[in-house]
């Protein structure tokens, strides 16, 4: 059995970036535990041979021409921006101060 | 004004092309009607009446001028709310999204206005598609219309709950382990999930991208039709489009003819966990089926067992990539940006507070599948029982045209009783999801009521893929010899609201 703790749930919601209160974190890894318990029933099954299936077509690098076509207009585009500045999206500051 | 929103979509184009009624008429209609009735089932997000009633005068404009109307103009649809749609909000279900107004059209979204078809509003869903039960929208739950403290099933449970308390002829689903065909069971309307590319996913909202597939609801297998014939088609702006011929689907739901025809029973589809009134309408089927001219042919697809605990690998990892695009940058929710706070901690609060138990719950399962150490045993693994399970149906369609099978193990279940246990309600999919994973297409469609519980249940058809015409095929001769058994459509012998 996998033993997920509250511990690796907050380790994988950081990876998610995902915050998690004490309460989900205790409730979750329960819920993990069974879930995974039920689904790891999937390596019993396929040998080595098999090859994985990613996707049901057999489709690779389908592409378009590359030619100018209408699009958004910039406010279009930032008319559901959380924030805005010149034109652009406005984020939080993305690095340290020094 | 009651007749009217009990009209099939077909026969109400019939009339409004014929002049017998009005497009706003129609559309009048069935606004009322839901002003009567959703405030007891919720399963609209949001009614656009303004936009609807412009559509429908454009319509009756333009038949006044004389030209031509498509097969479905005037019909009103409710729209499953994961489809963008310019101008009107699109939640998916979710607080993250909550009060977003898209800026472009879903393709579904722009074949649908284009094809006349009036938009009335956007349903009810399970946050971002993940439930089978509509109890996971962060907006409250939607009722069963033939017993209101049921679920309507799920994710699409708003577009069928709609379908069957006469809200709308025709709505729009998603099918990703079954939530067109799982809700259409509970509701004793019809559900089609396409073969997988057959309709564009562009402006869909994505939640597992390799099974996600937009699908026509209808109360009749013709409307259903229909409606397929007006969203398919290779669609440039989706990579995963097929470049085929649309499968003649109106054609075959208008021939329904199954003499000759072989229908494969599969057995790992029953036994433990079936409720016995859903394996007794299905038996029924089944020899309602022989008695039409079908053969029936008893097949075995071992690796269906395996089936839904590959699909809780493969769907909670793309989810998990997909969504995370929500990082409150560029649209949606936006919490704890106070000006202490760097954009990634910014992002980790947002979906905090963004997202409801189960999307967390499938984001933090995807991640661990798909972490260093895990990911093959359990993603790579998954894949790999995903092309057995192709291989089976491969083989089963070398025997025979069409499978069937039910398409849940139980009728409707009470809201709250599986809501805080994912695994029970994971089991609500177990026979549809196996399609999804090959690809292929599959219908769900009423087959009687349990007489335990006097619920609907759900018969469902399983095709080849790009063969979505045997599904009409099969699927008009089961509803046309059910009609005429029981002397009316399964739905009228619901509650009246």
């Amino acid at each position: 059995m996998p033993g997920i703790t509250p511990e690796e749930v907050a380790h994988l919601g950081r990876l998610a970036r995902m915050e998690l209160s004490r309460e989900e974190l205790d409730h979750f890894a329960g819920q993990l535990d069974d879930i995974i318990g039920a689904v790891a029933r999937v390596s019993e099954v396929a040998g080595e041979d098999v090859p994985p299936t990613s996707h049901p077509l057999p489709l690779t690098n389908v592409m378009r021409p590359d030619t100018v076509r209408p699009s958004l207009t910039p406010q279009q585009a930032l008319s559901g921006a959380p924030a805005q500045e010149q034109q652009r999206f406005k984020v939080p500051q993305i690095l340290g101060e020094d | 004004m009651t007749d009217i929103i009990r009209l099939t979509a077909a026969e109400t184009a019939r009339r409004i092309a014929s002049g017998e009624l009005t497009a706003v008429e129609v559309t009048e209609a069935h606004l009322a009607r839901i002003e009567a009735v959703d405030e007891k089932v919720h399963a609209y997000l949001h009614v656009d009446r303004e936009g609807a009633l412009a559509q429908a005068r454009a319509v009756d404009a333009k038949r006044a001028a004389g030209q031509e109307l498509g097969p479905l103009a005037g019909v009103p649809l409710a729209l499953k709310d994961i489809f963008t749609t310019e101008g009107v909000p699109t939640t998916v279900g979710s607080k993250i999204l909550d009060g977003w107004i898209p800026p472009y059209d879903a393709t579904v979204t722009r074949k649908l206005k284009a094809a006349d078809v009036v938009i009335l509003g956007k349903t009810n869903m399970d946050e971002f598609a993940m439930g089978s039960s509509t109890e996971n929208s962060a907006y409250g739950p939607t009722g069963n219309p033939w017993d209101l403290t049921r679920v309507p099933g799920g994710s699409g449970g708003g577009s069928a709950a709609a379908l069957a308390s006469y809200q709308a002829p025709l709505a729009i689903g998603t099918d990703t382990g079954g939530s067109i065909r799982q809700p259409a069971a509970l509701t004793a309307t019809v559900g089609v999930k396409p073969t997988y590319g057959g309709v564009s996913r562009y402006g869909m909202v994505a939640f597992s991208s390799s099974l996600d597939q937009g699908g026509p609801c209808a109360r009749t297998v013709l409307d259903a039709a229909l409606l397929h014939e007006v969203i398919a088609g290779h669609d440039p702006m989706d990579s995963t489009s097929v470049d085929v011929p649309v499968p003649p689907v109106v054609e075959a739901a208008r021939s329904g003819d199954v003499s000759g025809l072989r229908v494969g029973v599969i057995q790992e589809f029953g036994g433990e966990g079936y409720q016995a009134g859903v394996v007794q309408r299905f038996e029924e089927s089944v020899e309602l089926l022989r008695g039409l001219g079908a053969e029936i042919v008893e097949l075995s697809c071992p690796s269906f067992a395996y089936g839904l605990a590959a699909y809780y690998l493969i769907a909670p990892s793309e989810c998990s990539s997909n969504l995370a695009r929500f990082d409150a940058m560029r649209y949606g929710l936006r919490v704890g940006d106070d000006g202490t706070r760097s954009a990634e901690e910014v992002t980790a609060l947002t979906r905090e507070a963004g997202f409801g138990a189960e999307v967390k719950r499938r984001v933090i399962l995807g991640t661990y599948a798909l972490s260093s150490g895990y990911y093959d045993a359990y993603y790579g693994s998954a894949q790999k029982v995903r092309t057995l399970i192709t291989r089976d149906f491969e083989r089963a369609f070398e025997q025979v045209d069409v499978i069937v099978s039910p398409t849940t193990p139980t009728t409707a279940f009470p809201i709250g009783e599986r809501a805080d246990d994912p695994l029970a309600m994971y089991l609500a999919d177990l026979c549809t999801i196996p399609v999804n994973l090959a690809g292929n297409a599959a219908m769900s469609l009423p087959c009687g009521l349990a007489p335990e519980d006097g619920l609907p249940v759900g018969l469902q058809i399983i095709a080849p893929a790009l063969k979505d015409d045997r599904l009409y095929r099969v699927g008009a001769a089961v509803e046309a010899a059910f009609v005429s058994k029981w002397g009316h459509p399964l739905l009228e012998e619901a509650p009246q609201l």
